[in-house]
């Protein structure tokens, strides 16, 4: 099978409990290259457990993730080494948090932010890195003279495009990413879902994007998971889950939705 | 090295067992050096004592110390490169007392030498042993709070992290402005913190004849770089690691290739530099007066 035949990402059957509570309970899905995926559901459905558990952030009670490397063919995340792991983790994936501090070094200036995955990797030439770094500061539509200003002195949306910069900086192909415009007021949230539509558009990314906002994931998600208490309750290409709803819980939250 | 413990110590203060600590606690961090040796930069954790002086102090480097020397040993006790400073004589007279062994302020003659910040001028010999004492022996604990997260990467040798620090000096001075406990790869493999002494004695801990042993007491932390062992300071390709110069020499003795102290003479603005190792300093007056002065100013220009 050539690689354009293979989801990039296959999950199965993933559940995780916390205690008696089932959090997650046999979701799969299957992502494939360059695709947008949308988790949706309200808060506690289970959504950034799923999201942490396919990107090996959380150990998941059973099931399988499987991923599409570059040169190894497909992997079993869960049964590589942990040095293997946290390496996929670092290059071909990127994690994007709700909370820019979280993924962000506050304490260290915007180029080293983005430039740590490269000196992760080895890259030991400074003019490199700092040309590196500049170069996704003015991607993500940022100014390059504040490459050596903290990211304590951002505003959030500027410190959530700095978090994506220093993700895509060792061009992952997979991008998950945990209600990446929300906290943000909406005109900067427009600005950065152009830019991670622009982004995913032009880098081939695949991603999962979980959100609870369901425009974010009209704009920017090919397909969607409805998912409450922890089940999947409905998925399919986003304009049709949106516009014609099937399962109740999906309509009540379509129907949700403000109109202004 | 070979403690006696049959033998009933002749030192002054008899109360004690030889060398403050009692035999358990010694063979318990005698374990720990022999698991540090093997791994080089390895920080091996250990039971470290109450020690009748603060944290702070080298209780770290005295129970190191303590462990390893024996009745035949010579100590001799440094703090920031001076044999004369309040550290370096409570710490050497706390030895006398409860050991009784010889102390000097010869490099030479020493076979164990505890040291606070600073490596000797005087090159080591393989029958030396130097004692670091280490306030934190993390590398990352400054970019890294959680240490459980820190030992996954030392296990995994993760150390991009530790460029960060040094992308952020450049950045942000222009240069590498770190200059004291600036970080070491061991044999190539660990990353390693070789306690505050300045960057300028970095390159004396590449292949070094002496062990290296390193005891941080709050942190109760071992390590050692065992004789001729790789240690190599970190840096980038194109900005690479540099030693601290001076335009000046010894005030005292003329040396132009030791580490020099700034020393404040009056409120007028006077200062001299001079050398911080005072036993080097020591030395080399004592072989400049024995040469004709004639001599000795071709030598020194």
């Amino acid at each position: 099978m050539s690689e354009q035949d293979q989801p990039i990402l296959r999950v199965e059957a993933l559940s995780k409990r916390y205690g008696d509570r089932l959090a997650v309970d046999q979701v799969s899905f299957d992502l494939w290259p360059g695709e947008v995926l949308a988790v949706v559901g309200e808060s506690g459905s289970g959504k950034t457990t799923l999201l942490n558990c396919a990107s090996a952030r959380l150990l998941p009670d059973s099931g399988r993730v499987d991923f599409l490397t570059r040169h190894e063919g497909v992997v079993d995340v869960y049964r590589l080494s942990e040095a293997a792991r946290r390496l996929l983790a670092r290059t071909d994936w990127g994690y994007v948090h709700q909370n820019p501090a979280d993924g962000l070094r506050m304490d260290v200036s915007a180029g080293a932010n983005v430039g740590e995955r490269l000196m992760a990797l080895g890259e030991r030439h400074y003019g490199r890195i700092r040309q590196e770094a500049t170069q996704w500061l003015s991607r993500v539509e940022m100014q390059e003279d504040r490459i050596d200003e903290s990211p304590a002195t951002f505003s959030g949306g500027m410190r959530q495009r700095l978090q994506i910069a220093r993700n895509l900086v060792t061009r992952p192909r997979l991008v998950f990413m945990d209600e990446p415009t929300s906290g943000l007021d909406v005109s900067v949230q427009a600005k950065l879902l152009d830019l991670l539509r622009t982004l995913t558009h032009q880098l081939h990314l695949a991603s999962v994007i979980v959100t609870h906002d369901l425009a974010v994931a009209r704009l920017l998600a090919h397909r969607m998971m409805v998912m409450k208490d922890g089940r999947v309750v409905e998925q399919g290409l986003t304009d049709q889950v949106l516009d014609d709803p099937q399962h109740p819980y999906t309509q009540l939250l379509v129907s949700s939705v403000l109109q202004p | 090295m070979n403690a006696d413990v049959s033998r009933a110590p002749d030192s002054s203060d008899s109360g004690y067992n030889f060398a403050y600590l009692d035999e358990r606690t010694k063979r318990m961090i005698r374990r720990a050096i022999l698991k540090a040796v093997a791994i080089p930069g390895y920080q091996v954790p250990f039971g470290s004592r109450e020690m009748p002086l603060p944290y702070g102090w080298g209780t770290g480097g005295i129970q190191v110390t303590a462990s390893i020397i024996g009745r035949d040993d010579v100590l001799k006790v440094i703090d920031q490169g001076a044999d004369d400073t309040v550290n370096a004589v409570n710490i050497r007279r706390f030895f006398t007392r409860t050991t009784g062994i010889a102390t000097t302020e010869r490099t030479v003659e020493a076979t164990v030498i505890q040291t606070r910040h600073r490596i000797p001028e005087t090159p080591l010999q393989d029958h030396q042993i130097i004692v670091y004492q280490v306030p934190i022996p993390e590398p990352l604990a400054k970019l890294e709070p959680r240490e459980a997260e820190t030992k996954m990467m030392h296990g995994l040798a993760e150390y991009g992290l530790m460029h960060v620090k040094l992308y952020e000096d450049i950045a942000r001075y222009g240069h590498i402005s770190t200059t004291y406990d600036y970080p070491v790869m061991v044999d190539g493999r660990y990353l390693m913190a070789p306690s505050p002494i300045p960057k300028f004695d970095n390159p004396k801990m590449h292949m070094n004849p002496a062990l290296q042993l390193f005891g941080a007491g709050r942190e109760k932390r071992i390590y050692a770089v065992p004789p001729y062992t790789k240690v190599e300071s970190l840096a980038f390709d194109d900005h690479p690691f540099e030693v601290q110069r001076w335009e000046q020499h010894c005030a005292l003795c003329g040396a132009k290739d030791s580490f020099l102290d700034e020393v404040i003479t009056d409120n007028d603005g006077g200062r001299m530099f001079i050398c911080s190792d005072t036993d080097y300093c020591g030395q080399r007056r004592e072989n400049l007066a024995a040469v004709p002065a004639n001599v000795a100013e071709a030598k020194s220009a």
